[in-house]
Protein backbone atom coordinates (compact mmCIF):
# COMPACT_ATOMS: atom_id res chain seq x y z
CA UNK A 1 0.00 0.00 0.00
CA UNK A 2 1.57 3.76 -0.47
CA UNK A 3 1.83 6.30 2.01
CA UNK A 4 -0.95 8.47 0.57
CA UNK A 5 -3.31 5.63 0.60
CA UNK A 6 -2.24 4.56 3.94
CA UNK A 7 -3.03 8.44 4.91
CA UNK A 8 -6.33 8.30 3.15
CA UNK A 9 -7.56 5.54 4.99
CA UNK A 10 -5.94 6.92 8.07
CA UNK A 11 -7.89 10.19 7.30
CA UNK A 12 -11.50 8.11 7.03
CA UNK A 13 -10.70 6.41 9.87
CA UNK A 14 -9.89 9.48 12.05
CA UNK A 15 -12.63 11.63 10.53
CA UNK A 16 -15.38 8.52 11.64
CA UNK A 17 -14.26 8.67 15.12
CA UNK A 18 -14.10 11.86 15.54
CA UNK A 19 -17.60 12.52 14.02
CA UNK A 20 -19.05 9.89 15.73
CA UNK A 21 -17.24 11.37 18.97
CA UNK A 22 -18.29 14.89 18.67
CA UNK A 23 -22.19 13.96 17.43
CA UNK A 24 -22.97 11.82 20.87
CA UNK A 25 -20.81 14.95 22.56
CA UNK A 26 -22.57 17.84 20.82
CA UNK A 27 -26.17 16.17 20.32
CA UNK A 28 -26.41 13.47 22.24
CA UNK A 29 -25.01 14.49 26.02
CA UNK A 30 -26.36 17.83 25.22
CA UNK A 31 -23.20 19.85 26.51
CA UNK A 32 -24.43 22.95 24.23
CA UNK A 33 -28.19 22.74 25.63
CA UNK A 34 -27.00 23.26 28.70
CA UNK A 35 -25.03 26.34 28.01
CA UNK A 36 -25.83 29.84 29.58
CA UNK A 37 -26.64 31.29 25.92
CA UNK A 38 -29.79 33.35 24.18
CA UNK A 39 -30.90 30.60 22.63
CA UNK A 40 -30.59 28.21 26.09
CA UNK A 41 -32.67 30.68 28.14
CA UNK A 42 -35.75 30.80 25.35
CA UNK A 43 -38.77 28.56 26.61
CA UNK A 44 -38.74 25.25 24.00
CA UNK A 45 -42.45 26.17 22.29
CA UNK A 46 -40.86 30.28 21.93
CA UNK A 47 -38.04 28.73 20.11
CA UNK A 48 -39.75 26.65 17.94
CA UNK A 49 -42.26 29.54 17.47
CA UNK A 50 -39.49 31.92 16.84
CA UNK A 51 -37.27 29.59 14.33
CA UNK A 52 -39.44 27.91 12.04
CA UNK A 53 -40.47 30.41 10.01
CA UNK A 54 -36.84 32.03 9.76
CA UNK A 55 -36.04 28.06 8.23
CA UNK A 56 -39.08 27.87 6.38
CA UNK A 57 -38.46 32.04 5.19
CA UNK A 58 -34.63 31.43 4.44
CA UNK A 59 -35.79 28.29 2.15
CA UNK A 60 -38.20 29.88 0.31
CA UNK A 61 -36.71 33.51 -0.04
CA UNK A 62 -35.91 34.74 -3.55
CA UNK A 63 -33.68 37.50 -2.92
CA UNK A 64 -29.90 36.72 -2.10
CA UNK A 65 -29.05 39.66 -0.16
CA UNK A 66 -32.11 38.79 2.47
CA UNK A 67 -30.83 34.87 2.82
CA UNK A 68 -27.34 36.33 3.24
CA UNK A 69 -28.82 38.99 5.57
CA UNK A 70 -30.82 35.81 7.30
CA UNK A 71 -27.63 33.73 7.65
CA UNK A 72 -25.57 36.45 9.16
CA UNK A 73 -28.90 36.49 11.64
CA UNK A 74 -27.92 32.94 12.18
CA UNK A 75 -24.22 33.39 12.58
CA UNK A 76 -24.92 36.16 15.26
CA UNK A 77 -27.56 33.92 17.17
CA UNK A 78 -25.03 30.72 17.40
CA UNK A 79 -22.42 33.40 18.91
CA UNK A 80 -25.11 34.52 21.25
CA UNK A 81 -25.94 31.00 22.14
CA UNK A 82 -21.84 29.91 22.85
CA UNK A 83 -21.94 27.49 19.72
CA UNK A 84 -18.35 27.39 18.64
CA UNK A 85 -18.60 28.84 14.83
CA UNK A 86 -15.63 26.14 13.65
CA UNK A 87 -18.01 23.45 14.78
CA UNK A 88 -20.58 24.85 12.52
CA UNK A 89 -18.44 25.16 9.89
CA UNK A 90 -16.84 21.65 10.22
CA UNK A 91 -20.51 19.68 10.77
CA UNK A 92 -22.31 21.85 9.30
CA UNK A 93 -21.14 24.33 6.70
CA UNK A 94 -19.10 22.05 4.84
CA UNK A 95 -21.29 19.36 4.36
CA UNK A 96 -24.44 21.26 3.40
CA UNK A 97 -22.04 22.91 0.64
CA UNK A 98 -20.49 19.72 -0.40
CA UNK A 99 -24.03 18.26 -0.86
CA UNK A 100 -25.90 20.98 -2.15
CA UNK A 101 -22.66 22.19 -4.57
CA UNK A 102 -23.13 19.04 -6.19
CA UNK A 103 -27.13 19.58 -6.79
CA UNK A 104 -26.71 23.22 -7.86
CA UNK A 105 -23.48 22.25 -9.93
CA UNK A 106 -25.88 21.39 -13.51
CA UNK A 107 -27.52 24.92 -12.98
CA UNK A 108 -24.07 26.72 -13.28
CA UNK A 109 -23.92 25.16 -17.10
CA UNK A 110 -27.31 24.97 -17.74
CA UNK A 111 -28.57 28.39 -16.95
CA UNK A 112 -29.02 30.54 -20.11
CA UNK A 113 -27.44 33.82 -19.92
CA UNK A 114 -24.54 36.35 -20.32
CA UNK A 115 -21.21 34.08 -19.81
CA UNK A 116 -18.54 34.94 -17.37
CA UNK A 117 -15.89 31.23 -17.70
CA UNK A 118 -15.11 29.06 -19.93
CA UNK A 119 -13.90 25.67 -19.05
CA UNK A 120 -10.92 24.84 -20.96
CA UNK A 121 -11.65 21.34 -22.20
CA UNK A 122 -15.38 20.78 -22.15
CA UNK A 123 -15.93 24.35 -23.96
CA UNK A 124 -19.54 24.93 -21.53
CA UNK A 125 -19.16 28.26 -19.85
CA UNK A 126 -20.41 29.38 -16.62
CA UNK A 127 -23.40 32.14 -16.85
CA UNK A 128 -23.79 35.02 -14.36
CA UNK A 129 -27.67 33.69 -13.91
CA UNK A 130 -26.97 30.21 -13.63
CA UNK A 131 -23.91 31.39 -10.50
CA UNK A 132 -26.55 33.24 -8.70
CA UNK A 133 -29.10 30.49 -8.84
CA UNK A 134 -26.32 28.30 -7.38
CA UNK A 135 -24.92 30.82 -4.87
CA UNK A 136 -28.80 31.44 -3.46
CA UNK A 137 -29.18 27.66 -3.48
CA UNK A 138 -26.37 27.38 -1.47
CA UNK A 139 -27.07 30.52 0.67
CA UNK A 140 -30.90 29.09 1.56
CA UNK A 141 -29.78 25.24 2.65
CA UNK A 142 -26.90 26.80 4.53
CA UNK A 143 -28.98 29.66 6.75
CA UNK A 144 -32.16 26.56 6.82
CA UNK A 145 -29.43 24.21 8.01
CA UNK A 146 -27.82 26.68 10.74
CA UNK A 147 -31.00 27.63 12.02
CA UNK A 148 -32.44 23.87 12.45
CA UNK A 149 -28.73 22.97 13.92
CA UNK A 150 -29.46 25.97 16.63
CA UNK A 151 -32.61 24.67 17.56
CA UNK A 152 -31.34 21.40 18.24
CA UNK A 153 -28.44 22.08 19.78
CA UNK A 154 -29.39 24.85 21.75
CA UNK A 155 -32.55 22.89 23.41
CA UNK A 156 -32.51 19.27 25.28
CA UNK A 157 -34.13 16.94 23.10
CA UNK A 158 -36.91 15.57 25.48
CA UNK A 159 -37.97 18.85 25.86
CA UNK A 160 -37.78 20.14 22.06
CA UNK A 161 -40.14 16.69 21.64
CA UNK A 162 -42.28 18.06 24.46
CA UNK A 163 -42.50 21.16 22.72
CA UNK A 164 -43.42 20.02 19.78
CA UNK A 165 -46.32 18.31 21.39
CA UNK A 166 -47.66 20.87 23.18
CA UNK A 167 -47.58 22.59 19.52
CA UNK A 168 -49.76 19.95 18.48
CA UNK A 169 -47.12 17.88 16.12
CA UNK A 170 -49.31 14.47 16.27
CA UNK A 171 -48.07 11.93 18.95
CA UNK A 172 -46.87 9.42 16.32
CA UNK A 173 -44.76 12.14 14.31
CA UNK A 174 -42.76 12.89 17.76
CA UNK A 175 -42.06 9.12 18.79
CA UNK A 176 -40.83 8.52 15.45
CA UNK A 177 -38.58 11.54 15.74
CA UNK A 178 -37.64 10.54 18.66
CA UNK A 179 -36.80 6.90 17.78
CA UNK A 180 -34.70 8.23 14.62
CA UNK A 181 -32.64 10.39 16.73
CA UNK A 182 -32.09 7.75 18.71
CA UNK A 183 -31.21 5.51 15.72
CA UNK A 184 -28.99 7.53 14.18
CA UNK A 185 -26.81 7.04 17.31
CA UNK A 186 -26.62 3.26 17.35
CA UNK A 187 -26.35 3.56 13.51
CA UNK A 188 -23.13 5.77 14.05
CA UNK A 189 -21.71 3.97 16.90
CA UNK A 190 -22.28 0.20 15.14
CA UNK A 191 -20.62 1.52 11.71
CA UNK A 192 -17.41 2.94 13.89
CA UNK A 193 -17.41 -0.49 15.47
CA UNK A 194 -17.68 -2.31 12.54
CA UNK A 195 -14.95 -0.51 10.82
CA UNK A 196 -12.67 -0.74 13.74
CA UNK A 197 -13.58 -4.47 13.38
CA UNK A 198 -12.93 -4.92 10.29
CA UNK A 199 -9.39 -3.37 9.95
CA UNK A 200 -8.19 -5.52 12.89
CA UNK A 201 -8.96 -8.42 10.66
CA UNK A 202 -8.04 -7.16 7.28
CA UNK A 203 -4.38 -7.58 6.17
CA UNK A 204 -3.26 -6.14 2.92
CA UNK A 205 -5.16 -4.44 0.60
CA UNK A 206 -8.40 -4.93 -0.93
CA UNK A 207 -8.97 -4.72 -4.71
CA UNK A 208 -11.53 -2.38 -5.50
CA UNK A 209 -14.36 -5.03 -6.27
CA UNK A 210 -13.22 -6.68 -2.83
CA UNK A 211 -13.49 -3.55 -1.46
CA UNK A 212 -16.88 -2.56 -2.69
CA UNK A 213 -18.76 -6.13 -1.81
CA UNK A 214 -17.30 -5.49 1.52
CA UNK A 215 -18.88 -2.38 1.78
CA UNK A 216 -22.06 -3.46 0.73
CA UNK A 217 -21.83 -6.44 2.96
CA UNK A 218 -21.31 -4.45 5.72
CA UNK A 219 -24.15 -2.00 5.03
CA UNK A 220 -26.45 -4.70 5.43
CA UNK A 221 -25.56 -5.94 8.42
CA UNK A 222 -25.18 -2.45 9.96
CA UNK A 223 -29.07 -1.74 8.83
CA UNK A 224 -29.83 -5.33 10.44
CA UNK A 225 -28.47 -5.08 13.57
CA UNK A 226 -29.11 -1.15 14.12
CA UNK A 227 -33.20 -2.14 13.54
CA UNK A 228 -32.92 -5.00 15.90
CA UNK A 229 -31.00 -2.74 18.74
CA UNK A 230 -33.13 0.59 17.90
CA UNK A 231 -35.85 -2.58 18.22
CA UNK A 232 -35.02 -3.38 21.69
CA UNK A 233 -34.31 -0.08 22.91
CA UNK A 234 -38.14 0.73 22.21
CA UNK A 235 -38.75 -2.40 24.19
CA UNK A 236 -36.75 -1.27 26.93
CA UNK A 237 -38.62 2.45 27.01
CA UNK A 238 -42.23 0.38 27.01
CA UNK A 239 -40.98 -1.62 29.66
CA UNK A 240 -40.20 1.54 31.98
CA UNK A 241 -43.80 2.85 30.87
CA UNK A 242 -43.50 4.91 27.92
CA UNK A 243 -46.61 4.77 25.80
CA UNK A 244 -45.66 7.41 23.06
CA UNK A 245 -46.16 10.34 25.41
CA UNK A 246 -43.13 12.51 25.98
CA UNK A 247 -42.91 13.85 29.86
CA UNK A 248 -39.99 16.23 31.49
CA UNK A 249 -38.96 17.30 34.25
CA UNK A 250 -38.50 21.05 33.99
CA UNK A 251 -41.60 23.02 33.68
CA UNK A 252 -42.64 25.50 30.87
CA UNK A 253 -41.94 28.75 31.57
CA UNK A 254 -42.70 32.14 30.13
CA UNK A 255 -41.09 35.22 30.68
CA UNK A 256 -40.53 38.81 29.72
CA UNK A 257 -36.91 37.31 27.93
CA UNK A 258 -39.15 34.63 25.92
CA UNK A 259 -41.99 37.65 25.10
CA UNK A 260 -38.82 39.71 23.78
CA UNK A 261 -37.28 37.57 21.73
CA UNK A 262 -39.92 36.39 19.91
CA UNK A 263 -41.08 39.51 19.07
CA UNK A 264 -37.28 40.37 17.38
CA UNK A 265 -37.12 36.70 15.93
CA UNK A 266 -41.23 37.23 14.32
CA UNK A 267 -40.32 40.92 13.38
CA UNK A 268 -37.29 39.45 11.42
CA UNK A 269 -39.19 36.88 9.81
CA UNK A 270 -41.95 39.49 8.33
CA UNK A 271 -38.92 41.79 7.35
CA UNK A 272 -37.08 38.79 5.46
CA UNK A 273 -40.71 37.47 4.32
CA UNK A 274 -41.32 40.78 2.84
CA UNK A 275 -38.31 41.89 1.02
CA UNK A 276 -37.75 38.38 0.36
CA UNK A 277 -40.83 37.96 -2.09
CA UNK B 1 -55.26 -18.75 48.39
CA UNK B 2 -52.44 -17.68 47.40
CA UNK B 3 -52.10 -16.15 43.89
CA UNK B 4 -48.72 -16.66 42.01
CA UNK B 5 -47.39 -14.00 40.65
CA UNK B 6 -47.23 -15.43 37.19
CA UNK B 7 -48.26 -18.34 35.76
CA UNK B 8 -47.28 -19.76 32.40
CA UNK B 9 -49.22 -22.60 30.98
CA UNK B 10 -47.69 -24.14 27.92
CA UNK B 11 -46.28 -21.15 25.61
CA UNK B 12 -44.71 -21.53 22.65
CA UNK B 13 -43.10 -19.02 21.16
CA UNK B 14 -41.51 -19.06 17.27
CA UNK B 15 -38.97 -16.46 16.10
CA UNK B 16 -39.38 -17.06 12.76
CA UNK B 17 -38.66 -20.33 12.34
CA UNK B 18 -36.73 -20.87 15.64
CA UNK B 19 -38.37 -22.22 18.38
CA UNK B 20 -37.49 -19.91 21.28
CA UNK B 21 -40.29 -21.40 24.16
CA UNK B 22 -41.63 -25.02 23.83
CA UNK B 23 -44.71 -25.88 25.50
CA UNK B 24 -43.44 -24.02 28.60
CA UNK B 25 -45.23 -24.55 32.33
CA UNK B 26 -43.50 -22.22 35.20
CA UNK B 27 -45.31 -21.13 38.59
CA UNK B 28 -43.58 -18.58 40.19
CA UNK B 29 -44.96 -17.75 43.74
CA UNK B 30 -44.79 -13.80 45.59
CA UNK B 31 -41.75 -13.32 47.40
CA UNK B 32 -40.12 -16.40 45.67
CA UNK B 33 -36.07 -15.73 43.91
CA UNK B 34 -35.64 -17.85 41.37
CA UNK B 35 -32.72 -18.26 38.66
CA UNK B 36 -33.52 -19.24 35.34
CA UNK B 37 -30.54 -21.31 34.08
CA UNK B 38 -29.46 -22.56 30.76
CA UNK B 39 -26.99 -21.82 27.93
CA UNK B 40 -27.17 -19.35 25.31
CA UNK B 41 -30.62 -19.67 23.24
CA UNK B 42 -32.26 -21.61 25.68
CA UNK B 43 -35.11 -19.56 25.77
CA UNK B 44 -34.88 -17.86 29.33
CA UNK B 45 -34.63 -14.04 27.78
CA UNK B 46 -37.66 -15.14 25.61
CA UNK B 47 -39.70 -16.11 28.99
CA UNK B 48 -38.38 -12.40 30.44
CA UNK B 49 -39.58 -10.50 27.65
CA UNK B 50 -43.02 -12.17 28.05
CA UNK B 51 -43.21 -11.95 31.48
CA UNK B 52 -42.37 -8.06 31.05
CA UNK B 53 -45.14 -7.76 28.51
CA UNK B 54 -43.14 -7.17 26.12
CA UNK B 55 -44.00 -10.19 23.72
CA UNK B 56 -46.76 -12.28 23.99
CA UNK B 57 -46.88 -16.49 23.25
CA UNK B 58 -47.82 -17.88 20.29
CA UNK B 59 -49.62 -20.33 21.87
CA UNK B 60 -50.51 -20.79 25.68
CA UNK B 61 -50.91 -18.79 28.14
CA UNK B 62 -49.92 -15.80 30.63
CA UNK B 63 -51.53 -14.58 34.01
CA UNK B 64 -49.77 -11.80 36.14
CA UNK B 65 -51.52 -11.99 39.56
CA UNK B 66 -54.37 -14.20 38.41
CA UNK B 67 -55.06 -11.62 35.42
CA UNK B 68 -54.27 -12.54 31.75
CA UNK B 69 -51.70 -10.73 30.62
CA UNK B 70 -52.06 -10.26 27.09
CA UNK B 71 -51.64 -7.79 24.26
CA UNK B 72 -55.09 -6.55 24.31
CA UNK B 73 -55.48 -6.00 28.21
CA UNK B 74 -51.69 -4.30 28.10
CA UNK B 75 -52.42 -0.33 27.92
CA UNK B 76 -53.35 2.80 29.50
CA UNK B 77 -54.04 2.53 33.03
CA UNK B 78 -53.81 -1.21 33.37
CA UNK B 79 -50.49 -0.62 31.43
CA UNK B 80 -49.04 2.14 33.73
CA UNK B 81 -49.93 -0.66 36.70
CA UNK B 82 -48.32 -3.41 35.75
CA UNK B 83 -45.17 -1.53 34.35
CA UNK B 84 -45.20 0.06 38.03
CA UNK B 85 -45.32 -3.62 39.68
CA UNK B 86 -42.89 -5.46 37.28
CA UNK B 87 -39.35 -4.30 36.02
CA UNK B 88 -37.16 -6.15 33.75
CA UNK B 89 -33.12 -4.65 33.59
CA UNK B 90 -31.90 -6.08 29.88
CA UNK B 91 -28.61 -8.48 29.46
CA UNK B 92 -27.49 -5.05 27.27
CA UNK B 93 -27.29 -1.92 29.15
CA UNK B 94 -26.84 0.07 26.16
CA UNK B 95 -30.32 -0.74 25.45
CA UNK B 96 -32.03 0.62 28.57
CA UNK B 97 -29.74 3.77 28.36
CA UNK B 98 -31.06 6.11 26.35
CA UNK B 99 -31.34 9.33 27.91
CA UNK B 100 -28.82 12.26 27.87
CA UNK B 101 -27.50 11.97 31.64
CA UNK B 102 -27.84 9.29 34.42
CA UNK B 103 -30.15 11.82 36.91
CA UNK B 104 -32.61 11.79 33.25
CA UNK B 105 -31.96 8.07 32.79
CA UNK B 106 -33.07 6.96 36.66
CA UNK B 107 -36.07 9.86 36.61
CA UNK B 108 -37.05 8.28 32.53
CA UNK B 109 -39.98 5.67 34.48
CA UNK B 110 -41.14 7.47 37.56
CA UNK B 111 -42.02 10.46 34.53
CA UNK B 112 -43.65 7.85 32.38
CA UNK B 113 -45.75 7.30 35.18
CA UNK B 114 -46.48 10.67 36.37
CA UNK B 115 -45.11 10.19 39.57
CA UNK B 116 -45.13 14.38 41.19
CA UNK B 117 -41.66 16.09 40.14
CA UNK B 118 -40.19 16.93 43.27
CA UNK B 119 -41.17 13.60 44.42
CA UNK B 120 -39.09 11.81 41.46
CA UNK B 121 -36.31 14.51 42.26
CA UNK B 122 -35.93 13.10 45.59
CA UNK B 123 -35.81 9.46 44.70
CA UNK B 124 -33.54 9.68 42.03
CA UNK B 125 -31.16 11.17 43.98
CA UNK B 126 -31.61 8.65 46.60
CA UNK B 127 -31.17 6.12 44.30
CA UNK B 128 -28.19 7.13 42.80
CA UNK B 129 -26.56 7.84 46.67
CA UNK B 130 -27.68 4.11 47.21
CA UNK B 131 -26.40 2.25 44.10
CA UNK B 132 -23.03 4.11 44.72
CA UNK B 133 -23.02 6.59 41.51
CA UNK B 134 -24.55 9.71 42.54
CA UNK B 135 -21.37 11.29 41.14
CA UNK B 136 -21.90 9.64 37.67
CA UNK B 137 -25.35 11.77 37.79
CA UNK B 138 -24.63 14.31 34.87
CA UNK B 139 -22.36 12.09 32.90
CA UNK B 140 -23.79 10.53 29.75
CA UNK B 141 -24.67 7.15 30.62
CA UNK B 142 -22.90 5.78 26.73
CA UNK B 143 -19.70 7.26 28.48
CA UNK B 144 -19.36 4.61 31.41
CA UNK B 145 -18.08 1.63 31.72
CA UNK B 146 -20.09 -1.12 31.57
CA UNK B 147 -19.89 -2.31 35.47
CA UNK B 148 -21.23 1.76 36.17
CA UNK B 149 -23.69 1.00 33.34
CA UNK B 150 -25.05 -2.17 34.54
CA UNK B 151 -25.95 -0.22 38.02
CA UNK B 152 -27.53 3.04 35.88
CA UNK B 153 -29.60 0.36 34.52
CA UNK B 154 -30.53 -1.37 37.91
CA UNK B 155 -31.30 1.64 39.26
CA UNK B 156 -33.55 3.09 36.50
CA UNK B 157 -36.09 0.16 37.53
CA UNK B 158 -35.60 -0.09 41.40
CA UNK B 159 -36.31 3.07 41.57
CA UNK B 160 -39.92 2.10 41.01
CA UNK B 161 -39.61 -0.15 43.18
CA UNK B 162 -41.30 -2.98 41.30
CA UNK B 163 -43.00 -6.03 43.46
CA UNK B 164 -40.95 -8.13 40.66
CA UNK B 165 -37.63 -7.75 39.26
CA UNK B 166 -36.63 -9.66 36.26
CA UNK B 167 -32.91 -9.77 35.56
CA UNK B 168 -31.24 -10.81 32.51
CA UNK B 169 -27.11 -12.19 33.07
CA UNK B 170 -26.98 -8.92 34.95
CA UNK B 171 -23.33 -10.10 35.93
CA UNK B 172 -22.35 -10.50 31.64
CA UNK B 173 -18.97 -9.01 31.14
CA UNK B 174 -18.39 -7.69 34.58
CA UNK B 175 -15.36 -7.19 36.21
CA UNK B 176 -14.69 -9.30 39.14
CA UNK B 177 -14.91 -6.21 41.44
CA UNK B 178 -17.91 -4.61 39.52
CA UNK B 179 -19.56 -8.43 39.13
CA UNK B 180 -19.16 -8.78 43.52
CA UNK B 181 -20.83 -5.26 43.89
CA UNK B 182 -23.66 -6.07 41.18
CA UNK B 183 -24.07 -9.04 43.27
CA UNK B 184 -24.51 -7.16 46.92
CA UNK B 185 -27.08 -5.02 45.14
CA UNK B 186 -29.30 -8.36 44.02
CA UNK B 187 -28.44 -9.79 47.79
CA UNK B 188 -30.04 -6.80 48.98
CA UNK B 189 -32.66 -6.51 46.66
CA UNK B 190 -33.86 -10.37 46.99
CA UNK B 191 -33.95 -10.07 50.89
CA UNK B 192 -37.31 -8.11 50.95
CA UNK B 193 -40.24 -8.68 50.10
CA UNK B 194 -39.80 -8.81 46.22
CA UNK B 195 -40.12 -11.41 44.01
CA UNK B 196 -36.69 -11.73 41.79
CA UNK B 197 -36.49 -13.82 38.57
CA UNK B 198 -32.94 -14.09 37.53
CA UNK B 199 -31.99 -15.54 34.21
CA UNK B 200 -28.05 -16.48 34.44
CA UNK B 201 -25.18 -19.11 33.65
CA UNK B 202 -23.42 -18.15 35.95
CA UNK B 203 -23.64 -20.98 38.82
CA UNK B 204 -21.68 -18.90 41.22
CA UNK B 205 -24.40 -16.51 41.79
CA UNK B 206 -27.27 -18.95 41.80
CA UNK B 207 -26.73 -19.91 45.57
CA UNK B 208 -26.77 -16.41 46.60
CA UNK B 209 -29.42 -14.81 44.61
CA UNK B 210 -32.53 -18.00 44.24
CA UNK B 211 -34.65 -20.08 46.60
CA UNK B 212 -35.34 -22.37 43.35
CA UNK B 213 -33.74 -22.97 40.20
CA UNK B 214 -35.72 -23.76 36.97
CA UNK B 215 -33.05 -25.20 34.24
CA UNK B 216 -33.47 -24.49 30.39
CA UNK B 217 -33.07 -26.29 27.22
CA UNK B 218 -34.08 -25.61 24.02
CA UNK B 219 -37.13 -23.53 25.09
CA UNK B 220 -38.43 -26.05 28.02
CA UNK B 221 -37.92 -26.67 31.67
CA UNK B 222 -35.95 -29.98 32.12
CA UNK B 223 -34.90 -29.64 35.86
CA UNK B 224 -35.92 -27.39 39.18
CA UNK B 225 -35.21 -27.51 42.41
CA UNK B 226 -33.58 -26.15 45.43
CA UNK B 227 -30.26 -24.71 43.83
CA UNK B 228 -27.90 -27.24 46.39
CA UNK B 229 -30.10 -29.86 44.43
CA UNK B 230 -29.29 -28.70 41.05
CA UNK B 231 -25.77 -27.44 41.52
CA UNK B 232 -24.98 -31.27 42.50
CA UNK B 233 -26.57 -32.67 39.58
CA UNK B 234 -23.07 -32.69 37.04
CA UNK B 235 -25.11 -34.81 34.74
CA UNK B 236 -27.78 -32.51 34.42
CA UNK B 237 -25.61 -29.40 34.30
CA UNK B 238 -22.87 -31.20 31.40
CA UNK B 239 -26.15 -32.05 29.33
CA UNK B 240 -27.31 -28.49 29.40
CA UNK B 241 -23.76 -26.77 28.74
CA UNK B 242 -24.43 -25.13 31.99
CA UNK B 243 -20.27 -26.71 32.50
CA UNK B 244 -18.28 -28.22 30.38
CA UNK B 245 -15.00 -30.79 30.49
CA UNK B 246 -11.65 -29.52 29.83
CA UNK B 247 -8.27 -30.20 29.96
CA UNK B 248 -6.52 -28.41 32.70
CA UNK B 249 -3.42 -28.81 35.12
CA UNK B 250 -3.65 -29.96 38.34
CA UNK B 251 -0.43 -28.65 40.87
CA UNK B 252 0.75 -32.23 40.66
CA UNK B 253 1.79 -31.72 37.32
CA UNK B 254 -0.82 -34.17 35.99
CA UNK B 255 -3.09 -32.94 32.88
CA UNK B 256 -6.32 -34.32 32.86
CA UNK B 257 -10.51 -33.50 31.49
CA UNK B 258 -13.13 -33.22 33.55
CA UNK B 259 -16.27 -30.96 34.02
CA UNK B 260 -15.84 -28.02 35.72
CA UNK B 261 -17.42 -24.61 37.30
CA UNK B 262 -15.51 -21.89 37.49
CA UNK B 263 -16.07 -19.62 40.64
CA UNK B 264 -14.71 -17.15 42.89
CA UNK B 265 -13.63 -19.12 45.34
CA UNK B 266 -15.24 -17.16 48.15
Amino acid sequence: MTRGRENLRGVVERTLASFVDALEHAFYAEELAKENGVLQKLDPRVKIVAILPLILIAALARRLWVVAALFVIAVAVAMLSKVPLRMLAKRVWLGVLTFTGLISLPALFLTPGQAIYTLPFFGRSVTAQGLRIGVCLIMRAETAATFSVLLVLCTPWSSLLKALRVLRLPMVLVVILGMTYRYIFLLLRNAHDMFKSRKSRTVGRLDGREQRRAATASAGVLVSKTLQLSGEVYLAMRSRGFQGEVYVLDEFRTGWFDWVMLAVFVTVAILAFWFGR
Amino acid sequence: MIVPVFEVRDVTYRYHEVTALDGLNLTIMPGERVALLGANGSGKSTLLSILDGLCFPEKGSVAFQGEPLTENRLGGEVEFDFRRRVALVFQNPDVQLFNPTVFDEVAFGPLQLQWPKEKIRLRVNEILEQMEIAHLKDRSPHHLSTGEKKRVALASVLILDPEVLLLDEPTAALDPKSESQMIDFLVSCSGGRKTVVTATHDLDLVEDIADTCHVFQRGCIVAAGAPSEILNDHALLLGTNLIHAHRHAHASGEFHSHPHRHGHGH
